[in-house]
Order: structure tokens, then C-alpha cells, then sequence
């Protein structure tokens, strides 16, 4: 992996305008690029013997997950607690009819536990927009229904960005379940903000409706989408997709849109495949390209503790501002 | 016997008939006794009389979709918080849909609402009966019961009949008591678990899309069952502008189908949904801004027939979550009026269209002696002031319910009164 950037310590950064990280759409190019750089200090961080700082010493941060994730709570509990922050777990188990009731009320009983940072995950698009709206303290997104993931975006853009040198005049196609994927959304419009080109490669039952007007090429074809691209962006099949009303079979849908070296073979050869996990292998991706040495997947699992801690440091940083 | 009431200098409008000038009208008896378009009327002894200074002269609005939280809810709208928003927005009948709890599909119910809506509303009530016991669309009701004791014509309310066959003996039975038959076209699969208009806009916001097709299709198919059994059929309301060509196809054969529109799909398109919104979640969804000028079109042209509010009270409770699990609808009683006017200030709808939409063509697509100025006519009246400036605040707001999807919004007209059965019921007040 190339060496990190030189661009300064920590608190180098001029402080960060955004009281919370709830979507990409939200963000300006340059405190994209401003995340990225910062969270590439935290790299050098997340790498020493001793993983500490105490930037957000005495700070609380609140994992709100309405729907269980382990990978990506213990990421942004790793990423709090070496900053120094008060981190506390919290899963919420909800029937589907009490969800939104829960949300409210849990927001409002969090809230008076006075919290620095929430990060809430959560199965409805907008609902982490609307508990921020009800709390005084910074709120992340860890992903809200179909809608956003800002942080795997940027973990991803971090990673690309470590492998290839730069973002610039990259072609990244993102491949799989297009329609019900927030990681899809929030890359796409990271990208677009970084005007990266980009592809998305699905069955037209895992297209969203209107693709074809945002700022992407839309294939059908796998091999014909990864003609020549850099950056290969697997998404995870959810297995009740393949029950024969959105996909026939598990098996149709590896033999079409499964990532195994014939298909790769058309991306140009020095293409890296990613993965934001967990992995269907055999499903979604042939296990020997997994674990081949085109797969930076283990890479993002790294990148996203650093962003997280560049998203936690600059949020917080920003609130001590004010 | 009261007083007879003489409003004089006014702008009547009266769409039936197509009048549009300065005049005068009697009301004597609850009734409108004489119409004076071209001279002086002459004054009763004892007369009350209101000089209306020019301001329009319209019949009271007939709004044919709202519903109202009584019985079982009476926390999000009762019979008397309906009846006074109505009023305060010129809606001197609505038609009450059959959706509450117990639902209105039996004989004793509609006996009840109208005779508690007597007691305890301003406007006339006009209770819609189910189709389907308990609106679950397996079984029909008692239709012949239900139009004896009042029931004015037959809906199943928010919900949409997904058995075909079921839906063919329905019409083909209420065409035997020739009830309307008022029907909301919405294909149950086809809109699946979608909460908004299917497009680029639904997927940016991670939302699941409702296609225009879960419209188009049973819209379609009830045209042609219509068209079979010969009933008076009503598409409750049509969003899509394909359903406004499907429409033209199916007037053209057949005199007897019309068709519904929510003010909400004329004034508003899916943007206004911004980020989750959930004022804006509403059933129809609403669609993109080519959609909202069809209907526009569809209505200029006579191929909609009539504009209601769609009156949907919903506590905060339910409204106050993410957009996908939040209750679909919107008020709509006291803003009917004044959004439509906007049509009218925009250019885009002339005066007697609009105002026809909710007075004449509901009164005949009904059966109602209302929504028209004639001798003889009950004086349902509501005089309205075009230019009025208003805005819309929850304070304003008389509905039990806030969830308005013109929080806040600029108004330009508004009534200053009105008259149901000759009585002034409402009477709008600066202080």
C-alpha cells in the first residue's frame, strides 16, 4: 500500500462546517476531500503501537444500531475509543410497527443523557435525518434504509485513492443490487461530487427507477459494464432477492452477475475489487478473487476505522468551535 | 320561519348555468327564492340584507372525499370539527367516507351519522357506504339498506377492490339501485410496499416507488366492468396523466363514468416530498410536474369531472416517523378553496371551471338539488373574496388534526361566508 500523505498533523484542518454526517448530498467537494485528508492522518494513528489519542477525551459517543451490524458498530466503536470517547452500545430490537415510536421516544430519552455524538443505523430512509432533527448533540448516519451510507463512501473513496495514487480519471463500476443499496447511493454521489466517472452493472429487477438521469452509465451486461474500468465495487446480494421474484435463482445470478476472473478479465488489469461486506462468496463473487490480491476488501475494513475517527474528530471539532 | 336574507351586488357564479355577473339573490325559507341578474329585486319586508360589494357569489362547495376520525377516532376529527373546518373553507356538504371504526357498512350506521351530523355539524354530511363489509373486499354490503337509509353513494373508501369478479357483481348490483359507485383505482401488488411517486426522486431518497401503472391498470379495468354492468362509476381520483387518456377513451363511449382529483394533484407535484416530508405522503402519491399538468389539462378539458380535498386527519403521532412507516394524508377542508383559487390566479384554471369542479358536477354525479343559484335550490351560498391574502397556520387551523400539506403556505382568496340552508354558519373575522 502507498505511504499517506504529508499533509500535516492533526488540527492542521480548518474546523469542519456540518453539525451532523447524514448524507453525501449534504457535503461540498472540499469537505469530502477535507474528510479524506484528515482521515488519512488517522491511518498513521490506527498503525502505531500505542492507538490513542485524546481528542475526544470526556466526549460520549452513543451507538444506536435499530438494525444489528456488527462490522460496522464495532468499526465506529474502535474509531471512538481511540480517540479517547466514552463509547456505549446501544441495539435496539424493534417489531415493525413500533419502529418509528421507538425512534422518537429513544431519541428524546438519549438525548437527555447528554451525548456528544449519536450514531444510528437504522432500517427506514430518513429516519436518521428526522431523530437528528430531535437532538442537541452531532448525529452520523450508519446507514438509513436504501437511502445513505456516507461513511463506507467515503472508506471507499479513501481506499481507492490509497491505491491508485488519486480519484481523478478513474472509471468505478459498481455492480449488484443497485435498487436497494444506500452504500450504492452514497458512493455515487461521493464520486460524482469527486467527478469520478462511474457505472452501475444490474438486472433491470435491481435498478432503481430514473438511474439512467443521475450522472452514471447504466448496463445490463456485466462484462460489457467493466470494459476498461478501474475499481470494481461488488455489492452483497440479499438472499431473499433471489426467490424468483426479483431473481430467478442464486445460481442465474452468479452465472450473470457474479464476479469471477472471466468477467474481470474485461476491467483493465490493474483493477481492484471491493467489497463493503459481508460477502456472499459463490453468490455475488468467486472466493478466488476475494481473497486474490485484487481485492483491497480487507483494506476497506481499515480505511473505515480511519474515516470514522476523521468523521468523529471533525464533527466534535466543530461542535467545541460553536 | 326566519328572516329572508337579500344579498345584494354581488359577482354571481354560478357554473350550472354559466352565469358570471353582478346581481342579487333571495333566500327565503332555506331556499334560494329568486335570482336577480338584470334589475332590481324587490326587498321583502323584514329582509336581512348583505351588500356583498362585488365579491363572488358562488354555491356552496361539495367536497366527495373526506374522512373524518368519528366514530373511533375522534382524537384526529369529529363530525363537528369537520363540519366547522368545512365551513371556514366555503364546503357546505361533503360526502364522509366509509373508512372508520366500525366501518360505515351497515344500514344502523349511516341512520347514525346522519342524524349526529344534524346535531353536530355546521355542513351537511353525506355518509358514503361501503362496498365491502368492513372494506375488506370479499363481501358485498346491503345496498339496497344502505341507500334507504341515506347513504349517497358507495365507496370503499381508501382502500381499492383487488377481485375483478367481485368488483363486476358489485357495480353490476349498485347499477341495480342506480348508486353512484365510487372507486379508487389502485393495484394492490403494483404498489407493493412503495410510499411514493416510482422515479429518479424515489430513488435518491432510498425510497421504494409506486408506478403509475398500479394506477393505469385497474383504472382501466373498472372502465370496462363499468361499461359492462352499466353503473354510474366514479374514479375517486386519478393522478397519472396516463389515466387522463384512459379517461377520454372511456367518456367517449360510455356518458356515464367520471372522474375524481385531489386539489393535492393539481397544486402539487413529488418534490414537494423534500427530504421525507411526511405532510406530503399521500395516497395517490403525488406525481412529477408533467403528471400535475395533465391532470391540469385533463380538467380544463372536462375529462376530470370534480375536485375534492381528499380530508385525511392523522395525529402527529403517526405522521412523526420515517417516511416509510408514516400514515399517508393530508387535511384538506379549509385549504380546498383557496389552493384551487391559486389555479385560478396562476392562469392555468378559469373561474367557472374550478368552481364547477366542486359545486355542479358533484351535485349531479350525486343526485344533489345543491351546488347550483336556482330558484328553488337549497341556499347553500358562499360568498369569496378572490384577493384575500391569507396564510395557513396551525393556529388557523379548526381540523382536529395539523397535518396539512400547506403548512405555512401563502394563500390568495378566501370565503367570508357561509350560508347553508340559508343560515350563515360562517363568517370570517380579521380580529
Amino acid at each position: 500500500m502507498p505511504q499517506v500523505t504529508s499533509s500535516g498533523r492533526a488540527g492542521d484542518f480548518p474546523p469542519f462546517q456540518q453539525r451532523h454526517l447524514i448524507s453525501i448530498a449534504d457535503l461540498q467537494q472540499h469537505e469530502i476531500v477535507d474528510l479524506l485528508d484528515r482521515a488519512e492522518q488517522m491511518i498513521s494513528v490506527s498503525r502505531q503501537e500505542r492507538k490513542s489519542l485524546a481528542t475526544l477525551a470526556g466526549k460520549t459517543q452513543i451507538n444506536l444500531f435499530f438494525e444489528p451490524s456488527t462490522r460496522t458498530q464495532s468499526s465506529f466503536e474502535i474509531a471512538g475509543k481511540r480517540l479517547g470517547a466514552m463509547v456505549v452500545n446501544m441495539s435496539v430490537k424493534t417489531s415493525s410497527v413500533t419502529k418509528g415510536e421507538t425512534l422518537i421516544d429513544t431519541a428524546a430519552t438519549l438525548n437527555a443523557m447528554r451525548p456528544d455524538v449519536l450514531i444510528v443505523r437504522h432500517s427506514a430512509a430518513g429516519a436518521v435525518e428526522l431523530l437528528a432533527q430531535k437532538v442537541g448533540c452531532s448525529v452520523v448516519n450508519a446507514g438509513d434504509g436504501a437511502h445513505e451510507h456516507p461513511t463506507q463512501a467515503l472508506l471507499d473513496a479513501l481506499t481507492i485513492r490509497n491505491h491508485k495514487g488519486t480519484l481523478a480519471g478513474l472509471t468505478v463500476a459498481i455492480c449488484g443490487d443497485i435498487a436497494n443499496s444506500r452504500v450504492a447511493r452514497s458512493n455515487l454521489l461521493l464520486l460524482g461530487a469527486l467527478n469520478v466517472r462511474t457505472r452501475v452493472i444490474a438486472p433491470k429487477t435491481l435498478l432503481p427507477a430514473g438511474i439512467e438521469n443521475l450522472a452514471t452509465e447504466v448496463f445490463t451486461d456485466m462484462e460489457e459494464g467493466l470494459r476498461g474500468v478501474d475499481v470494481v465495487m461488488m455489492l452483497r446480494l440479499q438472499h431473499e432477492r433471489a426467490n424468483g421474484k426479483m431473481i430467478p435463482s442464486v445460481r442465474e445470478y452468479y452465472r450473470f452477475y457474479g464476479l469471477d476472473e472471466a468477467k474481470l478479465s474485461h476491467a483493465k488489469p490493474d483493477a481492484i475489487v471491493m467489497h463493503p461486506g459481508p460477502m456472499n462468496r459463490g453468490v455475488e463473487i468467486d472466493p478466488a478473487i476475494a481473497d486474490s490480491e485484487r481485492s483491497v476488501i480487507t483494506d476497506q475494513v481499515e480505511m473505515g476505522v480511519a474515516v470514522r475517527m476523521a468523521v468523529l474528530d471533525a464533527l466534535l471539532a466543530a461542535r467545541n468551535e460553536q | 320561519m326566519t328572516r329572508p336574507l337579500l344579498i345584494e351586488n354581488a359577482r354571481v357564479v354560478d357554473p350550472a348555468t354559466g352565469t358570471d355577473q353582478i346581481g342579487a339573490v333571495l333566500v327565503e325559507d332555506g331556499l334560494v327564492s329568486d335570482v336577480a341578474l338584470n334589475g332590481p329585486v324587490g326587498v321583502p319586508e323584514g329582509a336581512e340584507v348583505i351588500n356583498a360589494e362585488g365579491k363572488v357569489l358562488a354555491p356552496g362547495l361539495i367536497d366527495m372525499r373526506v374522512f373524518v376520525g368519528e366514530p373511533g377516532k375522534e382524537y384526529r376529527e369529529t363530525l363537528a370539527s369537520a363540519g366547522a373546518a368545512a365551513v371556514a373553507g366555503g364546503i357546505t356538504s361533503f360526502v364522509m367516507m366509509p373508512d372508520t371504526t366500525p366501518v360505515v357498512d351497515d344500514g344502523a350506521l349511516v341512520d347514525f351519522l346522519i342524524r349526529r351530523a344534524e346535531a353536530q355539524s355546521p355542513a351537511r354530511i353525506l355518509p358514503a357506504a361501503a362496498i365491502t363489509k368492513g372494506l375488506a373486499g370479499k363481501e358485498m354490503t346491503e345496498f339496497g339498506l344502505l341507500k334507504e337509509a341515506g347513504a349517497v353513494c358507495f365507496t370503499d373508501g381508501g382502500s381499492s377492490i383487488q377481485s375483478s369478479s367481485l368488483l363486476r357483481n358489485a357495480m353490476a348490483y349498485a347499477a341495480n339501485f342506480d348508486m353512484p359507485f365510487v372507486h379508487l383505482p389502485a393495484d394492490a401488488e403494483l404498489v407493493g410496499d412503495g410510499v411514493m411517486n416510482s422515479g429518479l426522486f424515489a430513488t435518491v431518497l432510498g425510497l421504494r416507488g409506486i408506478p403509475r401503472e398500479a394506477e393505469t391498470i385497474p383504472l382501466a379495468r373498472d372502465l370496462q366492468l363499468a361499461a359492462l354492468t352499466g353503473v354510474r362509476y366514479h374514479a375517486a381520483q386519478i393522478s397519472a396523466a396516463a389515466s387522463a387518456s384512459i379517461m377520454t377513451n372511456a367518456k367517449a363511449r360510455n356518458t356515464k363514468v367520471t372522474a375524481g382529483i385531489s386539489i393535492n394533484n393539481l397544486c402539487l407535484n413529488e418534490n414537494d416530498i423534500g427530504r421525507y416530508r411526511t405532510y406530503f405522503k399521500l395516497n395517490p402519491p403525488l406525481r412529477s410536474e408533467e403528471d400535475r399538468l395533465a391532470m391540469i389539462e385533463a380538467l380544463r378539458t372536462g375529462i376530470i369531472d370534480t375536485i375534492h380535498s381528499d380530508h385525511d386527519p392523522q395525529d402527529t403521532e403517526v405522521k412523526r416517523q420515517p417516511f416509510a412507516e408514516a400514515s399517508k394524508g393530508a387535511i384538506g377542508l379549509e385549504t380546498l378553496l383557496a389552493a384551487a383559487l391559486r389555479l385560478v390566479h396562476s392562469g392555468e384554471v378559469d373561474l367557472l371551471t374550478i368552481l364547477r369542479a366542486m359545486t355542479s358536477r358533484p351535485a349531479e354525479i350525486l343526485g344533489l338539488k345543491s351546488g347550483r343559484i336556482a330558484k328553488g335550490a337549497p341556499a347553500d351560498l358562499i360568498l369569496i373574496d378572490l384577493d384575500y391574502p391569507w396564510q395557513v397556520t396551525e393556529r388557523s387551523i379548526r381540523s382536529k388534526s395539523r397535518n396539512t400539506s400547506f403548512e405555512n403556505a401563502r394563500m390568495q382568496g378566501k370565503v367570508m361566508r357561509t350560508i347553508v340552508g340559508g343560515k350563515t354558519v360562517f363568517e370570517h373575522s380579521d380580529a
